[in-house]
């Protein structure tokens, strides 16, 4: 009995979803109607060399608001188990050899300015704040692998977070207030494939590469010192 | 574009049945240390394989975050909890 019901809910749900998704075609004949208005006049719109990035930042920018609120959700509720889970050990950690320590003390600068990089040409090559954000981070990870002494301020983190965070409102806010909709393109688009161009896009992709930077630095070096900072 | 780059080319299929023996491997490793680390192997895999379907930024992010960040902080809690899985 309950095998009939179950074929005959799989069956009805079957022919639901063929009724449903029959008017999508399979395969692309054709571009959809957004995906092509969004190549036909994101050039226009945006002025930015990266068609990705115009779409990310601006079309779709308030979907990418509520992804960097995800992110900050996370790192607060990472945050918050580790200081209450008392049942965690602390790691033991030993000092790095020079080698590490070396390597890391070149490569701790040069790969900051590579994830600045990244986000700030995020409008015109591939990658953008995410990337850069967490090419940052893995250098503050590569410190403290190497120094057992590193710590980096909570309190500056927590302020260049909220402060990029509320960047990314403002210029949104600002955008509603001087184009008439949240996070509107209303800075002057400049010449095309150059770094200053693309309007608001860029600074958009700075604040977002500041706070994820510094949210991923924070969560790491939570994981990192909690337990350990307890048992002192 | 040349057959090399094609999302059909030999090379993405490989790095496919790479990734999923990883995944097995992930899934079926008792050392939870080096079951993290398959995982991260995973990430670049799939990180090597949007680089040929033309998607380099969502590369760029599979290898920073994936292999990177994840890779790292799986390691850190398995330090924190247990290494053996019973």
């Amino acid at each position: 009995m309950n095998v009939i019901l179950a074929l005959l809910v799989v069956l009805g749900l079957g022919y639901f979803f063929e009724f449903v998704l029959r008017p999508f075609p399979f395969g692309m004949e054709q571009l959809p109607q957004v995906a092509y208005l969004y190549i036909r006049d994101g050039l226009k719109d945006n002025n930015a060399a990266n068609l990705v990035t115009s779409i990310v930042v601006n079309y779709r920018g308030f979907d990418t608001l509520g992804e960097v609120t995800v992110l900050f959700l996370a790192a607060s509720g990472v945050a918050f188990l580790l200081s209450m889970c008392r049942c965690l050990r602390p790691i033991k950690r030993h000092e790095s050899s020079e080698i590490i320590k070396t390597s890391t003390s070149y490569l701790y600068p040069s790969l900051i300015v590579f994830g600045a990089y990244i986000f700030i040409h995020g409008h015109l090559t591939p990658g953008g704040g995410f990337q850069g954000g967490a090419v940052i981070a893995s250098a503050v990870m590569y410190m403290f692998l190497a120094f057992l002494d590193f710590h980096p301020s909570h309190s500056a983190l927590s302020v260049t977070e909220s402060l990029a965070g509320l960047a990314f409102v403002g210029l949104g806010l600002w955008g509603l207030w001087a184009g008439g909709s949240f996070l509107a393109n209303i800075l002057p688009k400049g010449e095309w494939n150059r770094i200053i161009s693309a309007g608001v896009i860029p600074l958009i992709y700075i604040a977002i590469g500041f706070k994820v930077g510094s949210e991923l630095s924070a969560l790491l070096s939570d994981m990192i010192t909690s337990a350990r900072e307890k048992k002192e | 574009m040349n057959f090399l780059q094609s999302p059909l080319s030999p090379v993405v299929t490989l790095l496919s049945i790479l990734a999923m023996g990883l995944a097995l491997l992930a899934i079926y490793l008792k050392d939870l240390l080096a079951a993290s680390v398959a995982a991260g192997f995973i990430s670049l895999v799939a990180s090597i394989i949007f680089l040929y379907l033309q998607a380099p930024d969502v590369a760029m992010t599979e290898a920073a975050i994936g292999a990177g960040i994840t890779t790292v902080v799986f390691i850190i809690a398995v330090r924190k909890t247990e290494r053996y899985e019973k």
